[in-house]
């Protein structure tokens, strides 16, 4: 968010330098069921993001002294392959990655009914493949599709996106340059049925209409994220679905 | 165990997805929010007298008091067993429920590490601790044979309605084939039979879903193990 | 990495490979199905996701510019790194990179390194002072046995699809990424007096000790690893090298 660039970020016709309009989200892409081993699993692309999401649970819970007696705990861990971005990242958990990981394990547990599944933890694994800005919004929106492929129970599968502000415009989903070089950064995840917010952030400067414009326009775009969501999910499962008999 | 309709949507739905808004009350996985009744769960919607729920088509086996599954020994301590049922908990068998009288610390010396047991849930606590016993009739420790895992979504079918798919995979391999609630699945015959048998379980996992799989299943059967065709055996006399 | 094994699935197995027949149907020298994609990651200079049967693993190449080695100031700088990342496998559990995941990068990186697969004295860009080096990570996406094999094949498959990227940083034109040769790994594992080629999990489960043989294109050795816990004979030895030679060059005729 500190970068200086000559670069124009939103021309004179309000068009993005990827062709976008202000309100325009990038090309969203999601497979539900791609690993084997995993108990649910998804891969999710959004513009250049690629992340792949994995569960496993509800099952014992390591380290014991995190149990709770009374429900399941939901263990989130993020991380950033080495080759996802352009400056090699080394390997192994840094501060971003940790803080990340605490938001969206604290965003899925207020979706997932934990309560079913006392003293055990449900684990979800996020991997960013490659970066390009909006990475923890794309890696929520990667878990919830594993969680459901999973059979975990849950209120609703959550959808995240993020707005933002660049050249003094309001802009929905990011995309790399407009995050560096930009004016605001605000991921946002919500429960589809309720409009409930469960991961909100915010960096930069905006006014309260900015920022009242620009999170209508987020909420938006996670209804639609949330269609494909469900879309990706009944393309795997339709064929399996059941005809109850016995 | 809700009692499944006969004819229902193949429609699968989804964790959020509205279930109805007409006053029904929510069956398993299924909450109600704002008047309406919603999937917690991705499955098969389900109507049950007056509720509506959904028949889950993911997610592990959740051990009800009283079924009869199989399990492996993982662990041991001196006066119980730990063993693994495919459950997100493991399940302890305590010397008192074994048909032994075991000493303590003698464990070891009755199941050890690996060993394949037939157990049966006693209980479920609230916070989902799990009770079993070895000590009903049929129940003990297993030798020989296959043991196989499919998803326990599918066991129903397996069984069929009135038993008549297993009746028919037993008779038709001529093989000892015991069902476990948890999807895992204990096969005992003759080597070329079993591993018809293990072909035809697999068959029916992968197309449980599919018209007429009774009929499939029986000519996958009879195209690799010939039957004899008792009906029309003249008999000695 | 171990989970436990039905002591029935164990005997049926065992069984099954005196027989010289595998659970999945496979002939003790058959290597499962392999499907390479490269170019997968944008951001990496060069990268490949491998599947062998079920198991799947990424590796990505970042070139950059860097310090030589004091005693090589001439030569470029090859590293690489793996992590089993617990999403690959129930057992396996977060944290920095165990015994096992430093052993694979090991055995995964001599190969590269000892067949010379990477012309590293062409990547010098100014000599005693600046070179490229040459990261390659890798990951296990889904563990079905054999990772060792399937880890080379994405280093390798990601370092022949590789570009230096000169221009980004305004060292000369991008060009490819100088290979010579292709070495391939060829693992086996030995479960009772039988030996067999690309494990799958639950053989590696039963298995007492497992070789992993790396071939270059005319069929020299350039690396082995013995491991686990059991031993291996002088007539075992020579079989698996014959194997490593010849399932080597098939592996190598399907990458291309």
């Amino acid at each position: 968010m500190s970068g200086h660039t000559d670069m124009v970020l939103v021309d004179e016709n309000g068009l993005r330098i990827d062709g976008r309009t202000a309100d325009q989200h990038r090309p969203f892409k999601i497979e539900a069921g791609v690993l084997n081993n995993a108990d649910g699993s998804a891969y999710v692309e959004i513009g250049k993001n690629k992340v792949l999401a994995a569960v496993y649970g509800p099952r014992e819970c390591h380290p014991r002294h995190l149990q709770d007696p009374t429900k399941a705990i939901v263990q989130c861990k993020y991380n950033m392959q080495s080759f996802s971005v352009s400056d090699r990242k080394r390997p192994g958990p840094d501060r971003r990655s940790i803080e990340i990981s605490k938001i969206i394990s604290e965003a899925l547990e207020k979706v997932v009914l934990t309560e079913l599944y006392p003293r055990a933890s449900i684990d979800v694994y996020i991997e960013i493949l490659q970066a390009n800005a909006g990475t923890r919004c794309a890696g929520l929106t990667a878990a919830s599709v594993a969680l459901a492929d999973a059979g975990i129970p849950m209120r609703d599968i959550v959808p995240a996106l993020a707005c933002g502000k660049a050249d003094g415009h309001v802009l929905l989903d990011l995309n790399k340059e407009e995050d560096n070089y930009g004016q605001a950064d605000v991921p946002i995840a919500i429960i589809p049925s309720t409009d409930e917010i469960v991961l909100l952030q915010m960096d930069g400067n905006m006014t309260r209409e900015e920022f009242d414009h620009g999170i209508k326009m987020a909420v938006a775009g996670c209804h639609e994220l949330h269609e494909l969501q469900k879309d990706a999910l009944k393309r795997r499962y339709s064929k399996k679905a059941e005809e109850a008999s016995e | 165990m809700e009692k499944r309709n006969a004819r229902q949507t193949r429609e699968l739905v989804v964790p959020g997805d509205i279930l109805d808004g007409t006053g029904m009350r929510p069956g398993e996985n299924a909450y109600v929010l704002d008047g309406k009744v919603r999937a917690s769960v991705m499955g098969v919607r389900n109507v049950f007298q007056n509720t509506v729920g959904v028949i889950p088509l993911r997610g592990g086996y959740m051990p009800t008091s009283g079924d009869t599954v199989f399990g492996v020994i993982v662990d041991i301590g001196p006066s119980n067993w730990l063993i693994d049922i495919g459950a997100p908990y493991p399940a302890p068998l305590h010397v008192s429920e074994v048909p032994w009288k075991v000493e303590f610390g003698d464990t070891s010396k009755y199941l050890t590490i690996g060993n394949v047991v037939l157990v049966k849930i006693l209980a479920v606590d609230e916070s989902k601790k799990i009770s079993v016993t070895m000590k009903d009739s049929g129940l003990r420790r297993i030798e020989g044979g296959r043991l196989i895992k499919i998803s326990h979504t599918k066991v129903s079918r397996v069984i069929g309605k009135s038993g008549s798919m297993i009746s028919m995979l037993k008779n038709m391999t001529d093989c000892r084939i015991t069902v476990g609630q948890n999807g895992w699945i204990w096969i005992d015959g003759e080597e070329e039979n079993t591993d018809v048998a293990v072909a035809a379980i697999e068959m029916i996992e992968e197309q449980a879903q599919s018209m007429n799989l009774t009929d499939r299943v029986k000519e996958f059967i009879e195209k690799k193990i010939p039957q004899d065709d008792e009906y029309y055996d003249e008999g000695d006399e | 990495m171990t989970e436990i094994m039905s002591e029935i699935k164990r005997d049926h197995m065992m069984k099954l490979i005196e027989k010289g027949e595998r659970l999945d149907g496979r002939g003790v020298t058959d290597v499962r199905e392999i499907k390479v994609c490269t170019d997968v990651i944008e951001s990496a200079d060069g990268s490949a996701r491998v599947k062998m049967g079920k198991t799947e693993v990424i590796a990505g190449v970042k070139i950059i510019p860097g310090t030589p080695f004091p005693d090589t100031p001439n030569i470029g700088v090859l590293t690489t790194g793996a992590e089993l990342i617990p999403m690959a496998h129930p057992t396996f559990e977060s944290g920095p990179p165990g015994e096992d995941a430093i052993e694979l990068a090991r055995v995964v990186d001599r190969g590269i390194r000892e067949s010379g697969m990477v012309d590293v004295e062409a990547l010098c860009i100014t000599p005693g002072e600046e070179v490229w080096m040459c990261f390659v990570d890798i990951y296990a996406l889904d563990y079905d046995g054999n990772l060792f094999d399937a880890a080379n094949l994405a280093a390798v498959c990601a370092l022949k699809s590789a570009t230096i990227p000169g221009e980004q940083y305004g060292k000369g034109e991008n060009k490819p990424l100088p290979i010579t040769c292709t070495p391939i790994s060829v693992t086996e594992v030995k479960i009772g007096n039988t030996l067999i080629v690309d494990p799958n999990f639950d053989e590696e489960q039963i298995s007492t000790a497992r070789l992993t043989v790396t071939t270059d294109d005319v069929g020299n050795f350039r690396a082995m690893q013995k491991g686990g816990c059991g031993s291996i004979t002088l007539d075992e030895l020579s079989l698996c090298l014959d194997r490593a030679v010849e399932k080597g060059a098939e592996i190598r005729k399907i990458i291309g």
